[in-house]
């Protein structure tokens, strides 16, 4: 957890901070100063090879080498008693060293303690699925699968599980643009009506707070209504008050008439 | 006749109402506007809570129906995703002529805060809409005044065939 601190005055100050901050590292700690730990790690290094081992934020971190995962999973689920997984995703490190790092977060609810397992992985490196030892991997896989390309071997039902089948590109690399490539940008237009529709619904329009009050085709304004397509002089026009019905009444239906209505402040009248 | 509470001294002593073809067709049409229940994110509980007792929309003969085949409306509440756009475009092209489109709230009318790769910026990128109605999320009281306005928008309309269907291409 982190320290408290408190947010009475929070408000009055600036929302400034800066944006090539880089956060510190949480201080790690030996894995001997935990008894239960250190009696985990013991057991996976006599069987496997494990390159680094600390503890971090009450959790333990072991780096494993990647084929070994399901071993060391299934070592951890029938010997060690942490028999959930509560989360796995992979990570993307492909600028910085060209790789992957897949973790899996693992929980024993007998011992009250969480192992975060991780290996890293080359880019086009496929990984061996941990679906028959823990089910709710079937769709974390499908889904680190979906947003990083990380192929995942003898998964019974590899495909996209978020992004349509036909997407192409993975959306959580670091490398891909936040509002889209170019075939995110026209993925609906060419999905539903072809390439050769892109002229005439143009791209997208990314300004969502564009306003342009003398486009009278796409914008009006409340209380000065002019007709769509009207000329830009007429937008200045005087004050159309707020009506529900066209003059001249509506076939058989009442007119609403503003100044006969009466606000009622007491609900329970 | 005579069972009728009719005052036979007006209206040239008959129960009669004279008007014209396209204003007693905009009339039904204008008021029996069954909606596509179309709730795609949290617009779509404003929607929900339009059509509840406390605001209730059965009084415009605004009913939601789950069945695009049924209903002449279609109001895009919510966040569209390009997943999704597909879907809408089909469930727009079962609705029968003549049909209108609210798109409801900033996420339908320009993808709103989510500038990002996988929301369509606006639904008119996919269908015709008729209105748009800002917000986010817009409450009850604004789409009831949007459901008059389109109601308002029907009643301009020529009610006949020479009506050109609406495609956006």
């Amino acid at each position: 957890m982190r320290a408290y601190k408190p947010k009475d005055d929070v408000q009055k100050k600036s929302y400034y901070t800066d944006r090539y901050w880089v956060a510190p590292m949480v201080p790690k700690s030996m894995v001997e100063d935990d008894a239960v730990f250190a009696a985990d790690l013991a057991a996976i290094k006599a069987k496997f090879d494990v390159s680094d081992a600390y503890i971090q934020v009450e959790q333990m971190v072991v780096y494993i080498k990647p084929e070994d995962n399901v071993g060391v999973l299934k070592l951890m689920k029938e010997e060690l008693g942490y028999t959930q997984l509560s989360e796995m995703s992979a990570i993307d490190w492909i600028a910085k060293q060209g790789q992957f790092e897949i973790f899996y977060q693992m929980l024993s609810m007998g011992k009250r303690k969480r192992i975060r397992v991780k290996c890293f992985i080359d880019q086009n490196q496929a990984i061996e699925s941990v679906n028959p030892l823990f089910r709710s991997a079937d769709w974390s896989e499908r889904e680190m699968f979906d947003m990083f390309g990380v192929k995942v071997n003898n998964h019974p039902y590899m495909k996209r599980i978020l992004m349509p089948d036909d997407w192409e590109g993975y959306p959580l690399l670091k490398t891909y643009p936040l509002q889209g490539d170019e075939f995110a940008a026209w993925y609906e237009v060419d999905r539903i009506y072809g390439k050769e529709a892109r002229a005439i619904i143009g791209p997208e329009i990314r300004d969502s707070a564009r306003v342009d009050r003398y486009d009278t085709e796409r914008f009006s304004r409340l209380g000065f209504e002019v007709p769509m397509g009207a000329e830009p002089k007429a937008v200045d026009a005087e004050e159309t008050p707020l009506a529900y019905q066209e003059e001249g009444g509506v076939f058989m239906i009442d007119k609403f008439e503003d100044d006969k209505t009466e606000i009622i402040s007491d609900r329970k009248r | 006749m005579a069972q009728h509470q009719v005052n036979y001294t007006q209206d040239n002593g008959l129960p009669v109402a004279l008007t014209t073809i396209d204003k007693v067709v905009n009339w039904g049409r204008s008021n029996s506007l069954w909606a596509l229940t179309y709730g795609l994110a949290c617009c779509g509980i404003e929607m929900m809570a339009s059509g509840a007792s406390r605001y209730d929309f059965d009084r415009y003969g605004t009913i939601f129906r789950s069945s695009p085949r049924q209903s002449e409306l279609m109001i895009v509440a919510g966040t569209l995703t390009k997943k999704h756009a597909e879907f809408i475009k089909r469930l727009y092209d079962q609705m029968a002529e003549p049909r209108w489109v609210i798109s409801m709230g900033s996420c339908a009318n320009t993808g709103g805060m989510f500038n990002t790769y996988a929301t369509v910026q606006g639904v008119d990128r996919v269908i015709p809409v008729d209105l748009y109605l800002p917000g986010c999320a817009p409450r009850p009281e604004t789409l009831q005044y949007a459901v008059m306005m389109l109601q308002k928008k029907i009643r301009a309309e020529k009610a006949g065939k020479a009506q050109r269907p609406k495609r956006l291409l």
